[in-house]
């Protein structure tokens, strides 16, 4: 009997700090990620060339892509840039045998809704896959019906089967204060903070958990979940978008999906979003995009319904200030 | 006497970063991997029992790992291998078995002749660990 593979049999497992997956295909490909191997400790006045390291890292390509496709959250950019930053110097250090423990990455997103929290989280995964900080780099979103169980013995089962799920990759709990419910005494999501916390302290090799929500319900999560709050090291608050961002977003989402506003539609998608963050439920880039299907679907509706015969290519790629003016916000009732 | 069953059976014993390898390959391949153990070395015996329900949609090794682990805990002195799965159309068919934990006592079997009819002679074999009543084995 080899006693070496029973040597460690707690939660935590002791492995090399190479990558292993050699398989075919992982999450992002071997591509993607900076080669580990082959790399020995550098002797005490070596240098190290820091665009090479950047290079083979790729975060400036993983951060530029994030400044061009995300508009405004300037705040969170920032954070991310200083993450990444930490990280990168984190593994010069470590060529250099510098100790250093493997840094703390839980995370909390805290913003109104559509600002782009799971998108970022989607980024976060990507950037510490090729740091190589996460194995493979992929993003399992959960709310509370996902890890909560309807009876007792249930929870614990379920909730580990999606930690097994997450693990090489980035745990994102949408709306994480549902789990704690005061009012109840016997609810089981108070299982599952338990289990989540015994994990993101034990296996932080292993997974990245994020939780989000909107940001006052979160502060009162933690203030009644302090264990919660000392796992986590980045608060990043998201801000709501200002109407010139939203306007912004709206031009990238239409050509994305190769429209165009017309001169008159501008001046009207202006207004109707004046109007529009007026009014309850506006859920900042969300909104603009449900805002966009419409007048997609009645830009559709004009042109079936319209008297001319001949459609040109540019009939339909416009959208023209009807097609806006038409919507339920500019009717003052 | 050592039991060979499974894949790599004639290796030494993985260690348990070869067996997270085997998994990551398992995985990579679209694999569902699953843990069964047994105290029953006979080599008839197919049907283990189940450790859980096989993980379904694991991306990483780390998740499987654990569950071993988990098993192994549970029961030290049992043969716990680990399965996987390949549920494409055509093949719906194990496609890896391999031990992960063994007793660390393998009495092995005794052979037992019996004569029938027309002195002919049957051959079957027994564990000298199933003497025992199961869970007090090894």
């Amino acid at each position: 009997m080899d006693t070496s593979a029973k040597g460690s049999w707690d939660f935590q497992m002791n492995r090399p700090d190479q990558p292993r997956s050699k398989g075919p295909g992982t999450a992002l490909g071997e591509g993607d990620r900076a080669a580990d191997e082959g790399e020995t400790h550098l002797s005490n006045d070596a240098l190290i060339d820091l665009s090479e390291e950047k290079e083979k890292t790729k975060i400036e390509a993983i951060l530029a892509s994030l400044d061009e496709e995300l508009v405004g959250l300037g705040p969170v950019k920032t954070k991310l840039a200083e993450i990444s930053s930490l990280l990168l110097v984190d593994r010069m250090r470590k060529r250099f045998s510098l100790v250093s423990s493997r840094p703390n990455l839980h995370m909390s997103f805290t913003g109104s809704p559509g600002t782009g929290k799971t998108t970022v989280a989607m980024r976060m995964a990507q950037l510490l896959f090729s740091l190589g900080y996460l194995k493979k780099g992929h993003l399992v979103a959960v709310t509370r019906d996902d890890l909560v169980g309807q009876y007792i013995g249930h929870t614990a089962p379920k909730t580990k089967e999606v930690l097994k799920r997450a693990m090489g990759g980035v745990l994102f709990i949408d709306e994480a204060y549902y789990l704690y419910r005061p009012e109840n005494e016997r609810d089981y999501g108070q299982e599952t903070i338990e289990i989540l916390l015994q994990v993101m302290e034990n296996q932080r090799d292993d997974l990245v958990v994020i939780v989000a929500g909107y940001k006052d319900r979160m502060d009162k999560f933690f203030e009644s979940n302090p264990g919660m709050n000392s796992r986590i090291a980045h608060h990043v608050d998201f801000p709501d978008y200002s109407i010139e961002e939203l306007d912004q977003i709206a031009r990238l989402i239409l050509k994305d999906q190769s429209y165009y506003f017309s001169k008159d539609a501008e001046e009207a998608f202006g207004e109707y979003l004046k109007k529009r963050m007026a009014q309850p439920h506006f859920a900042n880039a969300r909104s603009v995009r449900n805002a966009i299907e419409r007048s997609r679907l009645r830009q559709a509706n004009r042109i079936v319904n319209s008297q001319s015969e001949k459609i040109s290519k540019d009939d339909l790629m416009k959208i023209t200030a009807e097609d806006i003016r038409l919507s339920r916000v500019f009717s003052d009732l | 006497m050592r039991i060979t069953q499974g894949a790599f059976s004639f290796l030494p014993d993985l260690s348990d970063e070869e067996i997270l390898a085997q998994v990551s390959y398992s995985l990579d391949s679209g694999w569902a991997v699953s843990v069964e153990f047994t105290d029953d070395p006979h080599p008839r015996n197919t049907y283990w029992s189940m450790w859980g329900l096989p993980m379904f949609d694991l991306s990483d090794p780390a998740g499987v790992m654990y569950e071993i682990n988990r098993c192994r805990q549970a029961y030290p002195n049992h043969y716990v291998r680990v399965n996987a799965f390949d549920s494409s159309y055509g093949r719906q068919t194990t496609a890896l078995s391999f031990i992960v934990n063994r007793p660390a006592e393998e009495p092995g079997f005794r052979l037992s002749r019996t004569e029938t009819q027309d002195r002919r002679i049957s051959y079957s074999i027994s564990s000298y660990a199933s003497n025992k009543p199961s869970g007090e084995r090894y």
